[in-house]
C-alpha cells in the first residue's frame, strides 16, 4: 500500500486529459449553443440521428463478427507455430499498424475504386466492373482491416497460456480433436475473445473516417456527424451530447456482452 | 488375478536422436499396483505417457490385452490418468470436472449424477460439487483429479507424481488411501514416483528404471534385499556397497576377510559387488568385531543415529540406536543374511561410499528427483 505513489503520474494524466474533458464535454452537452445556458435539447436532437446510430453499432457488430471468425483460427494457428515462427508472425499481423492509419484507408479506396487497381484489371481482362465501393460493405471491409490485429492480439494471448496438459487430460477423458476444441480450448478461450471484441467493437462504432472515404453519403456513420459538428456545421454542443450518447451506448454493449459470454469476469482482461 | 493386461516390447523412444527409452521390456498383471521408480530423467515418465497414447514410440509394440495399440489414440484407450499437477479444468467447478468423461461418453445426467456423487464419497469431497477447482487446496486439487479419471471405472489409471506437490503428512494419508481405493475397485495402477518410499510402501511390483533402462523388476522386498547393482541398492534405501571377491558360494572376501554368506553362482574368484545395509550392522566392542573403525560423525535421526565409521579409510554409515561417540574405536557383526552380493556393472564404484556423507542426503536425493521430466 505504500506504493500508492507508483500511480500518481498515471492519476494526474487521467484528471487532466479523461475526467476534465468528459466534464467539458458533458457541459457542452448540457448548454445551449447561444445563451449557454442549461438544456436537455441538446441530448433530446439524438432520436433524429437514431437511425446513424444504429447504422453504426450493427455496421461495427458485423465488423467485428468478422474479425472474430478471421482472428481466432489464426490467433490458434500462431499460438500452435514453434516460438521463432510465432515471433515473425505477431509481428506481420502488428505490421499494418505501424503504418497511418490514413495512408491504409486510402490506399484501400485506390484498390476499390471504380477507376481503381481491381476494377481496371477487371475491364483489361474483359470482365465488368463491380460496385466494390460507396457501400456498406467498403466500410465494413475498411473496419475489418483496421481493427483485426486488435482482435488477433488478445486472443493469441489466451490461446498461447492454455496450458497443453488440459488438451492431453481431455483427450484422456475420451475427447476427439473436436470436443478438445468446443469443450476446453473454446470455453478456456473466452476471456480473450470478450477483449477481443471489446478492443474491435468500440474504435469501430465511433470511427469516422473509414466511411467517408469508403462509403457513400447514405453509409453516414455517427462519428462522421460527431466530426463535422466540430468542423463544418459548427455545433459543438450538439456533438458532445451526440458523443455522450454514443459513450452510453457502447457502455451497454460492452456491459451485455460481458455479461453474455463471461460470467466470473475475474478472467476478462478488458472489462467495462 | 495375475493375468496380464499390458505389455511393452523392446520398447524404444527417441526424441531428436536422443534417446530416452531403450529397449523396455515389461508386462502389466490386471488389477497389480505397479510402480515406475527412478531419479529424474530416468524415462519413467515417457514410458507413462507411452502407454497413455500421448506419444508413439520410435520402435517397439504397446500391447493391451494382446492386441497392438501404438497408432491407438489416447482417446480411445480404455485408461485414464492423473496427470502432474492434476491439470483440472479451470472452467468447470467440481462436480463438471469429475462429470466431464461421463458427458463426452454419452452417459445419462442421472446415471452420471448417480456416479459422480458415489466417486464425490470415496474421496471424501462432499459438499464441493459447486466449488470453484482454483480455491481447492493442493489435496483437494488432487482428490478431483483422482476421482475424475477413476468416475470412467478404467481398466488402467495412470498416475504421474500424483503427490509430489503435496507436504508430506498428506503424501502419507493419500498414499493410504490411493492404495485403498486400488484395492477396493480392482483397477491397475500405474504409478510413477521418484519417491522410493512411496514405491516400496505401495507396490505390488516396483521397476527400477534409469537411463532410459530398467534396472530392475520386483516385489518391494525383493528390489530392497536383493538390489540387482549398485545404482538399485543406492537407490531404493542406503547401502554400503564395498569391493569383494566371490571365493566360492556362500564365501565372499572383503576387506581382507573371508565372510560367509547366503549367495550362490558366481565364478570363482568373481569380483563382485558388495551390499551392507546400514542398518543391518551389529556394534560390538572392538575385541569382538570382525572389522573395527573410528567413529568419525554421529547424527541423531529420531528413531535411530547416522553413525559414519571410517574402516581403513573407508568410511560406512551404520544405522543404529546405539549412541557411540564421535572418535570411539568400534567393532561390527556381520551376519551371513547382511551380506548380498551382485554381480559387477557399469555402476559399480559410483555409489555406496559415505565418505563425502551430509546429514541431509534425503533432502538432497529428494530435490533432485522433484524436477520436472520431459
Amino acid at each position: 500500500m505504500k506504493r500508492k505513489w507508483l500511480s500518481g503520474p498515471y492519476v494526474l494524466w487521467m484528471v487532466l486529459f479523461t475526467l476534465i474533458p468528459l466534464g467539458v464535454v458533458v457541459y457542452y452537452a448540457l448548454t445551449d449553443s447561444v445563451t449557454g445556458a442549461f438544456t436537455l435539447s441538446n441530448l433530446a436532437n439524438f432520436a433524429n440521428y437514431w437511425p446513424i446510430f444504429l447504422r453504426s453499432i450493427w455496421l461495427s457488430i458485423f465488423a467485428t463478427l468478422i474479425c472474430l471468425l478471421i482472428g481466432y483460427p489464426v490467433a490458434y494457428f500462431i499460438a500452435h507455430c514453434k516460438p521463432s515462427a510465432q515471433r515473425l508472425l505477431q509481428m506481420l499481423i502488428m505490421l499494418p499498424m505501424c503504418i497511418s492509419f490514413l495512408l491504409r484507408t486510402l490506399a484501400w479506396v485506390a484498390l476499390l475504386e471504380d477507376t481503381g487497381i481491381i476494377n481496371n484489371f477487371l475491364t483489361s481482362i474483359g470482365l465488368s466492373p463491380l460496385p466494390l465501393i460507396r457501400n456498406n460493405g467498403a466500410v465494413i471491409l475498411g473496419m475489418v482491416y483496421n481493427y483485426l490485429p486488435y482482435m488477433i492480439l488478445p486472443l493469441f494471448t489466451v490461446i498461447m497460456k492454455i496450458d497443453p496438459r488440459l488438451i492431453e487430460a481431455a483427450e484422456d477423458l475420451g475427447c476427439n480433436s473436436r470436443q478438445v476444441f468446443s469443450k476446453v480450448v473454446l470455453p478456456l478461450s473466452v476471456p480473450g475473445i470478450v477483449s477481443g471484441i471489446t478492443m474491435v467493437f468500440v474504435p469501430a462504432v465511433s470511427t469516422f473516417y473509414i466511411s467517408q472515404k469508403l462509403g457513400s453519403p447514405g453509409t453516414i456513420l455517427i462519428g462522421d456527424v460527431i466530426e463535422s459538428q466540430f468542423k463544418a456545421a459548427y455545433n459543438p454542443n450538439l456533438g458532445a451530447a451526440l458523443s455522450l450518447v454514443l459513450m452510453v451506448l457502447i457502455f451497454i454493449c460492452v456491459w451485455i456482452m460481458n455479461r453474455f459470454t463471461n460470467e466470473d469476469d475475474e478472467e476478462s482482461m478488458v472489462t467495462l | 488375478m495375475s493375468q496380464e493386461l499390458i505389455r511393452l516390447t523392446s520398447l524404444v523412444m527417441e526424441f531428436d536422436g536422443e534417446r530416452v527409452l531403450d529397449s523396455i521390456n515389461l508386462y502389466i498383471n490386471d488389477k497389480e499396483f505397479l510402480t515406475l521408480l527412478g531419479p529424474s530423467g530416468c524415462g519413467k515418465t515417457t514410458t507413462l505417457r507411452v502407454i497413455g497414447g500421448f506419444l508413439t514410440p520410435t520402435s517397439g509394440d504397446v500391447l493391451f490385452d494382446g492386441k497392438r495399440m501404438n497408432d491407438v489414440p489416447a482417446y480411445r484407450r480404455k485408461i485414464n490418468t492423473v496427470f502432474q499437477r492434476y491439470a483440472l479444468f479451470p472452467h468447470l467447478d467440481v462436480y463438471d470436472n469429475i462429470a466431464f468423461g461421463l458427458r463426452i461418453a454419452k452417459l445419462n445426467e442421472q446415471e452420471i449424477d448417480e456416479r459422480v456423487t458415489e466417486m464425490l464419497e470415496i474421496v471424501s469431497l462432499k459438499g464441493f460439487e459447486n466449488r470453484k477447482v482454483t480455491s481447492l487446496s493442493g489435496g483437494q486439487q488432487q482428490r478431483v483429479a483422482i476421482a475424475r479419471a477413476l468416475v470412467n471405472r478404467p481398466k488402467v489409471l495412470l498416475l504421474d507424481e500424483p503427490l509430489g506437490a503435496l507436504d508430506l503428512r498428506l503424501r502419507k494419508d493419500m498414499q493410504n488411501e490411493l492404495k485403498r481405493i486400488q484395492q477396493a475397485m480392482g483397477i491397475t495402477f500405474i504409478y510413477v514416483t521418484h519417491d522410493q518410499e512411496e514405491a516400496l510402501t505401495m507396490s505390488d511390483t516396483i521397476v527400477v528404471m534409469d537411463k532410459g533402462k530398467i534396472q530392475q523388476i520386483g516385489r518391494p522386498e525383493d528390489i530392497y534385499n536383493e538390489p540387482k547393482n549398485a545404482f538399485v541398492a543406492d537407490f531404493i534405501g542406503e547401502s554400503n556397497i564395498l569391493d569383494g571377491i566371490m571365493l566360492e558360494d556362500y564365501k565372499v572376501k572383503f576387506f581382507g576377510r573371508v565372510f560367509a554368506c547366503v549367495d550362490k553362482g558366481f565364478e570363482k574368484n568373481e569380483p563382485v559387488d558388495v551390499v551392507i545395509r546400514p542398518e543391518d550392522i551389529d556394534i560390538v566392542s572392538a575385541e569382538e568385531g570382525h572389522l573395527c573403525g573410528t567413529v568419525t560423525s554421529v547424527t541423531f535421526k529420531g528413531v535411530h543415529y547416522d553413525t559414519i565409521v571410517d574402516f581403513k579409510g573407508f568410511k560406512w554409515l551404520i544405522q543404529t540406536t546405539d549412541f557411540c561417540p564421535e572418535g570411539s574405536y568400534i567393532g561390527i557383526r556381520l551376519n551371513p543374511e547382511d551380506i548380498h552380493i551382485m554381480h559387477k556393472s557399469e555402476y559399480s564404484g559410483m555409489f555406496g561410499d559415505y565418505s563425502s556423507y551430509s546429514a541431509e542426503y534425503d533432502e538432497i536425493a529428494d530435490a533432485e528427483g522433484s524436477e520436472d521430466e520431459a
